[in-house]
């Protein structure tokens, strides 16, 4: 395997092959907000949190999908990345209905956390408020599509790990929305194993166990670094 | 079937046809169909056997004649005693004057004066045909009348005479652009793919086109599918591909069937398949229909879509060139940029390249629409001056108005106002201006139209469009649209206008594909050109077209604005 030098905000530093800049940023300690990604999960560079400048590139590409190639220049954070950041995450809070005072994520929400690391103090948009639906039809398990960021973790991490792929998306534009089977109630879905994975994967409190209080949502991932790990010391081939 | 083989084939055709005297074509395109050319050609069709004259005129569909404000159009070319052939071309050819064409013209020889074009018209004389040459032409049902046209003549050069480099090498020469909307180098693209290594090769056509009032595409493969099958079929020699893919949109039903049948006869001539005309080429060629989303035009979203998979692009790097369809390495291009290879391949690169302008190469297919007097479509040369092609070739603007803009580039173009009505039509031109060649769509305004309002109409269709896959253009379009919607109601303020500039430009930044790229260029464009226009929305409360007025009491406009999207009926409750 090659390995490849480049430049990460001017300090040099070495890749494998594989790596992607997020890699790089969590590898050297560089802070990069991200939402659709998650360490264990396939890629899909949809948030458009971790956009990074490629110098002698006109656009900006998502770290979490970029690999990384000899002789790049990265910049991870400028003034239009942060503004772009902040743009993004006000987006997202004013989407659908986030209120954080009764959601079972508080405090130990990503979307929470991101827009403190970015500098979300208000949010300039309109909250849109649109009607969303509840699903508490599961045994175990609500989703409440207000809280939904579609950041698709549920839909991968139920694909590629547990492989019942029941979640996927419908719709389109603000109307896209996570469905279970064929957009059937999730309690009565056929391919639904009720692991729980992406209740433990949802970055936010769209997906939680029944019965919660509100801020009592705990998200328990070691199955994730279980899988990282097991990936690279090579017990199972990808 | 062999190279003797194609010729011994043409020749009949050719024969064929100089045994008649009157060749009847009846546009069968979309358009002059919805105009009931169906029951204009079964009219003709009758009259000419009603008369007696099936062996010396052929009644046939063909291929979009142009002129789709005006149909059902009826060609007919007529062997004059001295061997020349005389065209006519008639509008408007119901029933009644079906019958009275075969009486007096057919039989009488003495053609109507009544629903008569003159081809003399400039704009007939202004357009240069290389893409729409057969349409109007040939049978596009019928792959003789196509061959006897020269169909596969180019694919029979390609693949006997010249090496694969040699092919790429003569599009690079020939300087053709994509014209799916980008406009990026097609000899570039091909010599990537060339030299991408994978085990297999993929060409696809990209036949999605969704923008609003465009049919440039659509046209092509409803007048000559042969053309763009052969185009793929010199694609596929020249990278090395075994198999080619048209997505097309199940929306066009017309231009489905007609490549179906094309390739079933392709295939039956083995023009398309394996040991393609007798040499060691296969390259087989498969339909996949997309179920009519706009983002599936976009080509990560289109790979997406012919592998199964829901519609949704995905960040490039890596480029479908080097890792497409199932990972292999794959070419896709737009419907046109295909149909001009096999022009380019016979009349070789060089010249191909004297059409044009020196960044633009050869012509360009528009849809003439909106307040115009001549809509339908047309092909001009790459540079052709915006000013021919509204007033000399559409004929200007009905009812006396003056021209305010046209549109192009759909809903991620931009406008083109009055000043610049002199500017040549070329890539570089548009894009200088603000606006953007697009697929080929032209919409013209005339003062009537508020500018406001058309960029609020591009900002519905891209936020019902987006797939929502990324936050800029998913919540970043509905902001934008009600923002949009605020100005229409005149109830906007000076800080929602900056609001809406400064969203532009996230959603240019920061959208995963061109879709939210794109999405803010009509208003951008139209705040650079009509500022005047959004100021007296706001600052006067007032639409200078008379457009925009305030929403209607009661209805909350901006609560209603504010929730837009997603339909409260469209919530399954679960
Ligand atoms: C939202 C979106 C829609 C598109 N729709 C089409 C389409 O309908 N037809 C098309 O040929 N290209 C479309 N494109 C461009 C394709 O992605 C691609 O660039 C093109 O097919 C390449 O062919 P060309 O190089 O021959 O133009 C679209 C792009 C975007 C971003
Ligand atoms: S339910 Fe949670 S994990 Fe799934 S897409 Fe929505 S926010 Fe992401
Ligand atoms: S820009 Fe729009 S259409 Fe393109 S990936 Fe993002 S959400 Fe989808
Ligand atoms: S984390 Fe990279 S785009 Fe979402």
């Amino acid at each position: 395997m090659t390995v490849r030098t480049l430049t990460l905000d001017g300090e040099p530093v070495s890749a494998r092959e594989d790596e992607t800049i997020l890699d790089l940023c969590r590898e050297h300690g560089v802070p990069l907000p991200t939402l659709c990604h998650l360490e264990g999960l396939s890629a899909v560079g949809a948030c458009r949190l971790c956009l990074v400048e490629v110098k002698g590139s006109p656009r900006l590409q998502p770290a979490c999908t970029l690999r990384a190639e000899e002789g790049m220049e990265i910049t991870t954070s400028s003034d239009r990345l942060r503004r772009y950041r902040r743009q993004l995450v006000e987006l997202l809070l004013a989407e659908r209905s986030h209120v954080c005072a009764v959601c079972v994520a508080n405090g130990r929400c990503e979307l929470q956390e991101v827009a403190a690391a970015v500098g979300v103090d208000h949010v300039r948009y309109p909250y849109r408020h649109p009607v969303t639906a509840l699903d508490a039809s599961h045994p175990r398990f609500v989703l409440d599509q207000g809280r939904c960021i579609l950041c698709t973790r549920c839909v991968r991490v139920c694909d590629e790990i547990e492989g019942a792929h029941t979640w996927d998306v419908a719709g389109r534009g603000a109307g896209a929305r996570v469905v279970s089977d064929l957009a059937s109630p999730w309690g009565r879905s056929d391919s639904c194993t009720a692991c729980g994975k992406c209740v433990q994967v949802c970055p936010t409190g769209a997906l939680f166990e029944q019965l919660q209080p509100a801020g009592g949502g705990v998200k328990r991932r070691e199955f994730l670094t279980f899988r990282t790990r097991a990936r690279e010391q090579g017990p199972w081939g990808r | 079937m062999n190279a003797e083989g194609l010729q011994e084939l043409a020749e009949r055709e050719g024969a064929r046809r100089g045994a008649l005297r009157h060749r009847v074509s009846v546009c069968s395109a979309a358009g002059c169909l919805s105009l009931g050319a169906g029951r204009t050609r079964e009219a003709l069709t009758r009259a000419v056997a009603d008369a007696g004259l099936g062996g010396e005129v052929e009644v046939h569909g063909t291929g979009c004649l142009g002129l789709c404000h005006a149909g059902p159009l009826v060609q007919v070319a007529s062997r004059q005693p001295d061997g020349q052939v005389d065209r006519c071309l008639y509008e408007r050819v119901d029933a009644a004057r079906a019958a009275r064409l075969v009486r007096q013209h057919l039989q009488g020889g003495a053609p109507l004066a009544e629903g008569r074009v003159p081809l003399d018209d400039p704009f007939f004389a202004r357009q240069h045909k290389v893409v729409l040459q057969g349409s109007g032409d040939s049978d596009p049902e019928r792959i003789e009348s196509c061959l006897a046209a020269g169909a596969y003549q180019a694919l029979l050069h390609a693949l006997t005479r010249l090496r694969p480099a040699d092919v790429v090498a003569e599009i690079t020469a020939s300087g053709l652009r994509g014209r799916g909307g980008g406009g990026y180098p097609a000899g570039l693209k091909w010599s990537t793919v060339q030299k991408a290594a994978g085990p297999r090769k993929v060409v696809i056509c990209n036949a999605d086109e969704g923008d609003p009032g465009a049919f440039m595409d659509r046209s092509v493969l409803e007048g000559d599918p042969h053309r763009v099958l052969e185009g793929m079929a010199i694609a596929g020699y020249a990278v090395g591909a075994d198999q080619g893919y048209v997505y097309v949109r199940g929306e066009h039903p017309l231009a489905l069937t007609r490549l179906r049948t094309a390739l079933e006869q392709a295939e039956r001539l083995q023009l398309l398949g394996h040991r393609i005309l007798g040499t060691g080429f296969d390259f087989r060629v498969d339909l996949r229909i997309g179920a009519g989303a706009y983002v599936c035009g976009e080509e990560t979203a289109l790979l997406a879509s012919v592998e199964g998979r829901r519609g949704t692009p995905r960040p490039r790097p890596p480029y479908p060139a080097v890792s497409g369809l199932w990972g292999l390495p794959t070419l896709i291009n737009n419907v046109e940029t295909l149909a001009n290879v096999p022009t380019v391949i016979r009349d070789g690169g060089r010249r191909f390249a004297e059409l044009g302008t020196a960044g633009s190469r050869g012509t360009k297919v528009f849809a003439l629409a909106g307040q115009i007097a001549r809509t339908g479509l047309i092909e001009v040369p790459m540079g052709t001056p915006l000013r021919e092609i509204v007033f000399d070739i559409g004929g200007g603007i009905p009812g006396g108005k003056a021209f305010k803009a046209a549109q192009t580039g759909g809903p991620s173009g931009g406008c083109i106002p009055a000043q610049h009505l002199d500017l040549p039509v070329d890539y570089e031109s548009l894009i200088q201006v603000g606006s953007f060649m697009g697929s080929g769509g032209l919409i013209v305004m005339d003062e009537s139209a508020c500018m406001v309002d058309l960029a609020a109409f591009y900002m519905e269709f891209c936020r019902d469009e987006s797939c929502g896959q990324c936050v800029p253009c998913r919540a970043g379009t509905a902001q934008m649209h009600a923002l949009l919607q605020k100005l229409t109601h005149l109830e906007a303020t000076e800080a929602d206008l900056a609001q809406l500039e400064e969203l532009a430009g996230l959603l240019q930044a920061t959208s995963l594909c061109g879709l939210g790229q794109g999405a803010p260029n009509p208003v951008i464009s139209t705040l650079r050109h009509f500022r005047g226009e959004y100021l007296a929305h706001v600052r006067e409360r007032r639409c200078p077209a008379g457009v925009c007025r305030p929403a209607a009491p009661g209805a909350e406009p901006s609560a209603a604005a504010a929730r837009g999207g997603a339909a409260p009926g469209a919530e399954a409750a679960s």
